[in-house]
């Protein structure tokens, strides 16, 4: 796979992880057939941090991640880790990521991964609007030397 | 000696029966749901994934509620729920230069680039109770004006520029997991920095605050705080490049500390730094406190034994489950422990009666 290709599945991958599990199901209520490779598994993954932001790394502390492996009748395999312990939401994950290897990608980003990064962007949009509202703009009533 | 005994079952039982029954409270009250407890109580739930050392905001509501609100009880259920999971990977170190910020002040700097922004704080209220929760209503719709979400950058990297302030270089080493292994000592700065972001918020605090009242002065200030969420970026074995897997809130803190130069440095600012799970603002400033305070021999300063220098002290007591296990367990049978000093005690007493005696 080219490195184009894999900038797009990480992409999808990324925002199908960080999709609100009950609204992925909701836009993609059916899966298609497919066969468990790996089977939606709990585990964590040590989430590590940088020493004054830049330096070293340390550990940090433990998330939880489900990750799961499919296969579709046509071949295509899928892959998902999503942070929780939610094991139809790495399910769904999985055959979504398998599916957008085959010709129903275009219409599957249209119907699910268009709407979830709107939507994403949107709730980013809110919270820094919120961020915004709180910026402090200071104004110098009196300076010392003026009085 | 050691002597097996049997008995108490019943009596178990029925303490956790009624321990059940006291955790529901009135029945005739509403019970509380785990979900209430993740959104209204959500500092709680940030302390005890902290300190549980997991970030999993469901579980960690779900164990205040077992515990009854006890947060170190909380913690403690999560430590045993985490031992239980199979370790996957360790992410990328998170960028928290590209934090989603909510919250991001500074006490060095009035103008910055990306501003004082004060996001859902405390500070400035008054702290009177307000009677008005008492009811049940929502609140008004906080406000917001139209603003693109972009990168803000970190204020130690402008005083970096100048050389003013010390570096703190990027390597790619892999840090110690005092997870995985028991903690030796001496130990390096990352797995100080990862007992102190599991430490005792209180334990933590209270050290930071003696460093201000003098044992161990830092003379810190605060050169940036801020709250956000940032990604999670793992490397995937079966692809073989790096996906955002979810997102964290953290808080960071990173001091600026006064320092004359010593034997080995010259006169430049020096860093301390505090990361933690959630909103947990007390904990990253004491955290960064600390983290400077420990960090006095590889700066050249004289160690003036204060509390907050000694790495042993620090380190080994800044684990409430571990401290609280080895509290707590003085209240469980210690019946033949204590036979024994019983024994030992009434010999001494005659022998101390019977010289009392021959002496009159």
């Amino acid at each position: 796979m080219t490195d184009a290709l894999n900038d797009d599945r990480k992409g999808w991958m990324s925002l199908l992880a960080k999709a609100p599990p009950a609204r992925l199901a909701a836009l993609m209520p059916d899966l298609p057939d497919h066969a468990l490779l790996r089977a939606p598994e709990v585990g964590a993954v040590m989430v590590r941090g940088r020493t004054g932001a830049t330096g070293a790394p340390f550990n940090l502390g433990e998330m939880t991640v489900t990750r799961c492996s499919v296969r579709l009748a046509e071949g295509a395999v899928g892959h998902a880790w999503v942070q929780g312990r939610d094991k139809a939401h790495a399910l769904r994950a999985a055959v979504v990521d398998a599916l957008m290897q085959t010709p129903e990608s275009a219409g599957l980003h249209a119907c699910v991964l268009a709407p979830l990064a709107a939507e994403a962007e949107l709730a980013r949009a809110v919270r820094a609007g919120k961020a915004a509202a709180t910026k402090v703009d200071f104004f110098t009533m009196v300076r010392g030397e003026d009085a | 000696m050691y002597v097996a005994v049997k008995g108490g079952e019943r009596a178990i039982d029925n303490a956790h029966a009624w321990l059940a029954e006291e955790r529901r409270g009135d029945p005739s009250v509403p019970e509380l749901s785990v979900a209430q407890i993740r959104e209204q109580m959500a500092l709680a739930v940030n302390r005890v994934m902290a300190e549980g050392s997991l970030y999993d905001p469901d579980l960690a509501a779900l164990a205040i509620k077992q515990a009854r609100g006890d947060l170190i009880e909380a913690v403690f259920l999560i430590r045993a729920y985490r031992t239980t999971l199979p370790r996957f990977a360790a992410s990328s170190a998170v960028e928290t230069a590209a934090m989603a910020v909510d919250r991001r002040i500074s006490a060095t700097f009035k103008d910055l680039p990306g501003g004082q922004v004060l996001g859902p704080t405390f500070d400035y209220t008054h702290r009177l109770l307000d009677f008005a929760l008492l009811a049940e209503g929502l609140p008004a719709p906080a406000p917001g004006t139209p603003a693109k979400p972009q990168p803000v950058p970190h204020v130690t990297g402008f005083l970096n520029r100048d050389g003013l302030i010390e570096d703190a270089p990027h390597s790619e080493a892999v840090p110690p997991d005092l997870t995985r292994e028991p903690m030796e000592l001496p130990a390096d700065r990352a797995l100080r920095l990862q007992a102190i972001t599991r430490g005792d918020e209180g334990f933590i605090l209270s050290l930071a605050y003696s460093t201000q009242r003098g044992y161990g002065r830092t003379h810190a200030f605060v050169g940036e705080l801020r709250i956000g969420q940032v990604a999670v970026e793992v490397d995937i074995p079966e692809l073989g490049f790096a996906v955002e897997i979810g997102e964290v809130e953290l808080t960071e803190c990173e001091t600026v500390n006064q320092f004359k130069g010593s034997r080995t440095e010259p006169p430049q600012f020096t860093r301390g730094y505090g990361l933690v799970f959630g909103q947990s603002e007390r904990k990253a400033i004491a955290m960064s406190l600390v983290d400077r305070a420990l960090r006095w021999k590889e700066l050249g300063e004289d160690f003036t034994g204060a509390p907050a220098q000694d790495e042993e002290f620090v380190l080994m007591h800044a684990d409430n489950i571990q401290a609280t296990g080895f509290l707590e367990h003085i209240k469980l049978p210690h019946y033949v422990d204590f036979q024994a000093e019983l024994e030992l005690v009434r010999k001494l007493r005659a022998e101390a009666l019977a010289l009392q005696e021959a002496a009159e």
